[in-house]
């Protein structure tokens, strides 16, 4: 116990010394944390909108006065013709394009009909997609309105004619279906997981790479000693950087928080504990940094974009639904989560913790194997 | 000199290749980011498991269960009895959206009086839950619509939408430009700069810097195999795109490699220039990892539409340089444009590579002098 | 046996077709300077490799401080100091880091640890370097330093694998005077160079030549078999096969 005592301590020497390694855990994972949460946002706003109405009409000036009032759409200067509308499209000024036809409101009475055109950049989908639906949506309660003004009767028949359902909404634990809560949370667990990967995998190959690694090796210290020595100063990175992530979150996002800390912390240590020895393992089969970096990377890129941080799980298809099983970061996000957001107990997220136990003693034992005194 | 430098470049092309499980990286990773965004990447929905509390357990109400059910969207779970249970079913996760349907649905339903259908989410995922509301939403309209009398009502307004330059709504076409932007910052700029970095940490650079060869060609040297093998994959990706997802190349192909090759080189001053600054490997990685990969991946647009950004954030993605490429790929596969319609983001670019590389040489004199 | 630190007997490492050391068999008395040597590429350090338990023999059995190579590694690293041919102390770590941490891996006691730390600093003059970092000190210092620490606790033999490459005639004195201390303490030395000049100051001397042992004695029954007046003279013979 003592031995890994002093690889600890050195561990520690190692890295507060390291000038990269101390702003990385704690500037940086907070400006990660504001970038992220402003940046991947899909609520879509600032959809650049031409409108070419050539109508000019009461109504077609309604319907762009009713436009205007929505927040979402920044309607450019109205372009005289369809063609130069286009102009502006290919050149990426335009998003959607609204035509209102001559004739417009005349037709909408003469053959109790109207139609508006919408010219989608389609692209970039949801900008301009959920652009255009938001867009459909203003012009049928348009439709609405006009249609009582001009056979205020049509109402009165309607209600009688057919049964009537009503929805009606509650949105549980995020009422005002905040974005933030949703992602600051999943990137909190996202991050720890990330940078504890990365700078355990550098770290033996760092010290095969320098040579350090081979006076180690000629001292009867043993594997599961040296490999825990390199852990434990990691663990405590980990949780130093999620502490400093909660707390950021709080104060600038104020993000909820429902349910037990304990429990959060006690996942994270489960969770970093096997990130860290996939990080390990991942050292132990690279020859160099580059290498390292680069498995890493790999392997991170796709935990990440198949984590449900961004889109949900179960909108994958089912064997990839599978692959994310042993994804360790897909674990941490629904734990936050659920946690933070829902207030779920032990209980509800006993089977993460589970799968997240299976998943550390498994690389663990990997990161063991595979670490070689002898040649 | 230039036997020199070729040969050189030999040599550090051999050093690459030898190096398996790199490479198996390098053409594995677009394959396999290609594969996530075209299959696994996707805010569509299916099978969401949704628990119904039925009140009134007529003949109605259990219609109106397999309406919603039938589509293959909604996959019933449960039949709890009570509001309450929801909260647990949440809580663990296994329900995302409970609908209750009040007593007496039938008879009220049928006697005309309004009944209310109350759509209960788990809003913890907000998206998902305005996705699954909004679905419900349909189908209960089209349950009411069976039952109703009259046909489309007179004083409609059409709104035709068309789908400009995507009809089918591929993502594919999104995407595949930004994985390209993203592999060839990855592979270009970070390989770079760690290479460098490497050179200084083991000491070898000083050993380099001394060799005939002045210290620039040294680095183009260096970084030579890799333009090749990222070039390699943006033509991949490029062709992953044209043929399994189908996005069409509908400009010149010679005007969108080569103007690859200029981002690619935009990618390759950042690399030089952060090496010049970082002294470690691990330095080199990270400050890689968040000035390189985090905005490439965030702020050029392909995953999160910039526009409805903070402008804070707005205004950083104009220096983001994987921004101007994804535009100039958009529209010259996609738009089939010429090079007149995309000379702003080109302007951009060249001037991005000639101040980046101004900055790496002001710093490598700094250094080296 | 009793009296050797290190026996070897017909050792082999192969790498695929390739043997690097071809059954060499020699013994080590206790005590004794050993000088290894060769010309780089004989395969000194991968037969110095199997001896401290880094790599693993093909063939052949050998025993070291009394500890086989094949069952008891472990032990072996006990009682065995190590000094590779590439500097690898860390030089983020400062002087007194060094030797804490390699005390405290090697089990030492914290008193002990805090003795031991105080004797090398005064031994090797580094009061003023104590608390720097060891990539600032010179090239000398870092080398004596690694003899140093790889004698930090009290090993029975000690390795050495080329270990003044690259410093200079004074410095390469000064660090044959620590061996010799060493030496006089009842320490084995295992030393492998390719300086002839170096190996004049061994007590026996083993030569390599494409994996084997080609000669072996003290300096003066070799320059006398080979009929030549230096160490130099009886390896370019050797060399020349």
């Amino acid at each position: 116990m003592r031995k890994l005592f002093y690889i600890v301590q050195k561990e520690f020497i190692q890295i507060f010394r390291n000038k990269a390694i101390l702003p990385l855990m704690t500037v940086v994972p907070i400006m990660q944390l504001i970038v992220l949460s402003f940046a991947a946002s899909n609520e879509v706003r600032n959809v650049q909108l031409a409108i070419v109405d050539q109508d000019n009409s009461e109504y077609s000036r309604l319907i762009t006065s009713k436009i205007k009032n929505s927040d979402r759409f920044i309607l450019m200067d109205n372009p005289p013709s369809v063609k130069l509308a286009d102009g502006m499209m290919q050149s990426g000024n335009a998003d959607i394009i609204l035509t209102i036809p001559p004739q417009f409101e005349k037709n909408f009475f003469k053959n109790k009909t109207g139609e508006i055109q919408l010219l989608v950049n389609a692209i970039n989908g949801q900008q301009a997609t959920v652009g255009a639906a938001y867009l459909a949506q203003i012009i049928q309660s348009f439709n609405q309105e006009i249609r009582l003004d001009a056979v205020p009767q049509l109402a009165v028949m309607k209600q009688f004619s057919s049964p009537q359902l009503r929805i009606e909404n509650s949105n549980w634990y995020n009422p005002d279906l905040s974005y933030k809560d949703f992602m600051v949370p999943g990137i909190l667990g996202e991050l720890a997981t990330l940078l504890v990967m990365l700078l355990t995998a550098m770290n033996i190959v760092r010290e095969r790479e320098i040579g350090t690694i081979e006076q180690i090796n000629v001292t009867p210290i043993k594997k599961w000693q040296f490999i825990l020595g390199k852990m434990i100063p990691f663990l405590f990175i980990g949780m130093f950087l999620l502490t400093v992530g909660m707390i950021a979150g709080k104060l600038i996002f104020d993000i909820p928080i429902v349910g037990s800390l304990w429990v959060i912390f006690a996942y994270c240590l489960l969770n970093l504990t096997a990130v860290l020895g996939i990080g390990l393992f991942i050292s132990n089969l690279a020859d160099t940094q580059q290498q390292a970096m680069f498995i890493t990377f790999f392997f991170a890129i796709i935990f990440i974009l198949m984590c449900g941080l961004f889109t949900p799980i179960e909108s994958m298809p089912k064997m990839a639904q599978y692959f994310t099983i042993p994804n360790p970061i897909a674990h941490f996000v629904h734990v936050m989560r659920s946690v933070l957001l829902k207030g779920s107990e032990f209980s509800d997220v006993a089977y993460n913790f589970k799968v997240t136990a299976v998943l550390a003693v498994v690389f663990n034992s990997l990161a063991i194997l595979s670490y070689r005194k002898v040649s | 000199m230039l036997r020199i430098f070729l040969a050189f470049v030999k040599k550090e092309t051999f050093h690459i290749l030898r190096d398996t499980r790199t490479l198996v990286i390098l053409f594995g990773m677009p394959i396999a980011l290609v594969l996530i965004f075209g299959y696994t990447v996707t805010n569509e929905f299916k099978d969401a498991s949704i628990s119904i509390i039925d009140q009134s357990k007529d003949n109605l109400s259990h219609e109106f269960v397999e309406h919603l059910t039938a589509s293959g969207h909604f996959q019933l779970t449960n039949l709890p009895n009570n509001i309450n249970s929801l909260d647990g079913e949440f809580k663990g996760g296994n329900v995302k959206m409970g609908i209750v349907i009040p007593p007496n649905f039938e008879k009220d339903f049928f006697k005309k009086t309004p009944v209310t259908i109350q759509l209960i989410t788990d809003a913890s995922e907000p998206n998902y839950a305005t996705t699954l509301t909004s679905y419900a939403s349909q189908m209960i309209f089209s349950f009411q619509k069976k039952y109703s009398k009259s046909a489309i009502p007179p004083y409609q307004i059409e709104t035709e939408i068309r789908m400009m330059y995507n009809p089918k709504l591929i993502g594919a076409y999104n995407f595949i430009p930004g994985v390209a932007a993203l592999i060839l910052m990855l592979i270009s700029a970070m390989m770079t700069s760690l290479t460098i970095a490497k050179e200084k940490e083991t000491g070898t650079m000083d050993l380099l810097l001394v060799s005939p060869l002045p210290p620039m060609l040294i680095i183009l040297g260096k970084i030579m195999p890799y333009v090749v093998l990222s070039f390699i994959d943006a033509v991949l990706v490029f062709a992953m795109g044209y043929y399994i997802f189908e996005v069409p190349i509908h400009g010149s192909l010679a005007l969108l490699l080569s103007l690859s090759l200029l981002y690619l080189t935009v990618a390759l001053a950042l690399g030089v220039l952060i090496s010049t600054k970082a002294a470690t490997q691990q330095a080199a990685m990270m400050v890689s990892l968040f000035t390189l990969m985090l905005p490439t991946m965030l702020l050029s647009g392909f995953m999160f539409p910039i526009a409805s950004m903070p402008w804070v954030l707005q205004y950083i993605s104009k220096i983001v340089p994987a921004n101007y490429f994804v535009q100039i790929q958009q529209a010259v596969m996609l738009k089939g444009a010429g090079w007149e319609s995309i000379s702003h983001p080109i302007l951009i670019l060249i001037i991005m590579v000639f101040v980046l590389f101004a900055a790496a040489w002001k710093n490598f004199k700094v250094i080296y002098k | 046996m009793e009296n050797n630190a290190i026996t070897a007997i017909g050792l082999t490492k192969k790498f695929g077709d390739f043997t690097a050391v071809n059954a060499i068999t020699f013994e080590v008395k206790k005590g004794e300077i050993f000088g290894f040597l060769g010309a780089n590429g004989a395969g000194k350090t991968t037969a110095i490799k199997m001896l401290i338990g880094l790599s693993r023999p093909t063939n052949g059995q050998a025993t070291v401080a009394g500890f086989d190579v094949f069952k008891q590694t472990n032990r072996i690293k006990e009682n065995i100091g190590y000094m590779s041919q590439k500097f690898s102390l860390y030089e983020d770590l400062t002087v007194k880091q060094n030797i804490n941490f390699y005390g405290g891996i090697y089990g030492l006691s914290r008193k002990k640890i805090i003795e031991k730390t105080a004797s090398i600093i005064e031994n090797l003059n580094l009061r003023s370097y104590a608390n720097k970092v060891v990539g600032d000190l010179p090239l000398g210092w870092k080398q004596r330093l690694s003899f140093a620490v790889a004698s930090v606790h009290d090993p029975k033999i000690i390795f050495l694998d080329e270990p003044t490459g690259g410093v200079d005639p004074a410095t390469r004195r000064q660090f044959w005077e620590m061996i010799y201390e060493a030496s006089n303490n009842g320490i084995t030395i295992f030393v492998t160079t390719h300086y002839m000049d170096e190996a004049e100051y061994c007590h026996r001397v083993s030569i390599m030549v494409d994996g084997k042992i080609e000669a072996l004695g003290t300096p003066r029954e070799l320059k006398e078999r080979f009929k030549v007046n230096s160490m130099d003279d009886v390896f370019i013979q050797l060399a020349r096969g």
